[in-house]
């Protein structure tokens, strides 16, 4: 069980717990705005980009090559970029604090 | 609140896959306040469709995982979701649609997201071969599956060299079946891509142990106790204890034709995914829409077209006058390779394949016409995938002899012309 928390571009904290899948899959259920998921979670369109919290990224690990190159030329991006389709749910992700990153 | 709508208004939406139901998410967002009623003739709950074909027929997961929305999003949206329903007429003077059941609903606002179906092309025997499917839904999956575990000799042809043919024949090779894919053209992909891209997947294929077979024009299916044998154009005869037909689709375009809307190849739509009934859009696979990038009506089934249509057709019901200006992307995953195209090849009269070097399946492949870049496929390649969304979206000039220098790295910078 992990509790995660997803802050918007607008601000609020919309915290909400899962036990497996993905931390996209999580945030499309409990409808999180701005986390779309089009690809439907194979890191093909960069619709579930979140920053991860700087203090929490030895929770995530850092992003894969694939991942870093659909986020290379992404405006909003930077070293705490992550596409949270690429993050599964575990204990070890418990507390995890996301910022939903802007789109173009 | 903008625009004149209230809480006493309807939208029905006729479809609820990936177009239908990101609209209804969609208009809900855009501020619509009255009811949104969706209706699907799929029992199941709306689910992604490229992972049918892909990770979904090979994993013991249910469809439950690859969920579209959750059920209590619905609730929580108050989307009034019909599963197992089916609009079976429009009437678009009294502003109705007429139900599979009998039923009767009015509505201020329609969206078609109605989409397409497998097209089971008229070769004889095919009614009656056994175990055949088209791979379109969740139930077809199952089907397979299903058939596939209880077959014997596990022997599988798929007819059709298309995208869902080639995924499907991976993911029944992991599966550990004896597959075979039949193509009538001389090259699988050959509508949708360039021979290099062909050749690249015909290799890949075969490396995996599957038969991709070219030139096959299937002539007849003879079936006796379960046991399916193909005929070939070319006197050649394959023996499947599962056939899998994926050789492309018929657009869902009847209601729509039947209630009087403009119809080309597809459902007409505008830029703000407007039929010519200004109460009734159309959104998805199901449209013939324009592309302002490309300057050109096309019609598109892809994941992308459906959920950007969707957003355009909520916000213009809610007035908010959006434009419909996307460049289409789409992708598919073979084995352990990740093909991610961006743009429309069509009308290239120059092509440029860039290697990376060191690495043979890692490339991609540019299309130009002239100077204008139109599209790039790249294989395990996302870099070559955003560079090129960046190039065609912004309309620069490239520097086509640095591009395939694999020695220039891939930036911006680097690539364009002085």
């Amino acid at each position: 069980m992990a509790k995660i928390t997803f802050i918007t571009t607008d601000n609020k904290n919309i915290t909400v717990e899962g036990t497996s899948g993905s931390v996209m899959q999580l945030a499309v259920d409990n409808s999180v705005p701005g986390i779309d998921g089009d690809c439907g979670g194979v890191c093909s369109c960069a619709t579930c980009h979140v920053h991860v919290a700087p203090e929490h990224v030895e929770k995530t690990g850092t992003a894969s090559e694939i991942e870093e190159d659909m986020l290379d030329l992404n405006d909003y991006s930077n070293e705490y970029s992550r596409l949270c389709c690429q993050l599964e749910i575990s204990d070890k992700l418990d507390g995890l604090v996301l910022q939903v990153a802007e789109s173009d | 609140m903008s625009g004149n709508f209230t809480k006493e208004q309807i939208c029905v939406v006729i479809g609820a896959s990936h177009a239908g139901v990101n609209f209804a998410f969609s208009l809900r967002k855009e501020g619509w306040q009255g009811e949104i009623i969706l209706f699907d003739k799929d029992p199941m709950l709306p689910y992604h469709r490229p992972p049918l074909s892909k990770a979904y027929l090979t994993s013991e997961d249910g469809i439950e995982k690859n969920l579209l929305k959750s059920a209590e999003s619905y609730k929580n949206e108050s989307i009034n979701l019909n599963l197992g329903v089916w609009v079976s007429t429009i009437n678009r003077e009294d502003k109705t649609v007429v139900l599979s059941d009998g039923g009767v609903q009015k509505y201020d606002k329609l969206v078609i997201a109605t989409g397409a179906r497998p097209m089971i092309p008229p070769i004889p025997g095919i009614d009656t071969a056994d175990h055949l499917y088209p791979l379109r839904t969740a139930e077809d999956v199952e089907n397979i599956r299903n058939a596939f575990n209880a077959s014997l000799n596990k022997r599988v042809v798929v007819i059709g060299g298309g995208y869902i043919g080639l995924e499907t024949a991976a993911s029944i090779k992991k599966l550990g079946g004896t597959v075979t894919v039949l193509e009538r053209e001389k090259r699988v992909l050959e509508r949708v891509t360039t021979p290099k891209m062909s050749g690249f997947f015909e290799q890949l294929h075969a490396i995996n142990g599957v038969d991709v077979l070219t030139n096959k024009n299937v002539v007849s299916i003879n079936t006796d106790k379960g046991s399916n044998t193909i005929i070939c154009e070319d006197g050649d005869t394959f023996e499947a204890d599962i056939i899998v037909v994926g050789v492309g689709v018929k657009v869902n375009m009847e209601l729509a034709k039947e209630a009087g809307l403009n119809i080309e190849n597809g459902i007409l739509v505008d830029e703000t995914a407007c039929t010519n009934d200004k109460d009734i859009y159309a959104i998805g696979d199901c449209t013939f829409h324009h592309n302002p990038h490309y300057k050109r009506y096309i019609r598109l089934e892809s994941v992308q077209n459906a959920v950007d249509q969707a957003k355009v057709a909520a916000a213009a019901i809610c007035e908010k006058n959006p434009v419909y200006d996307s460049i289409p992307w789409f992708w598919s995953d073979q084995y352990d390779v990740k093909l991610q195209m961006v743009g429309l090849s069509e009308g290239y009269n120059d092509v440029l394949i860039r290697e990376e070097e060191g690495e043979n399946t890692k490339f991609s492949i540019w299309y130009f016409k002239d100077d204008i870049l139109l599209a790039v496929d790249g294989i395990n390649n996302a870099k070559a995938y955003v560079l090129g969304t960046k190039f065609i979206k912004d309309g620069k000039k490239i520097d086509k002899s640095k591009l395939t220098d694999a020695s220039v790295p891939f930036k911006p910078a680097n690539l364009l012309m002085e």
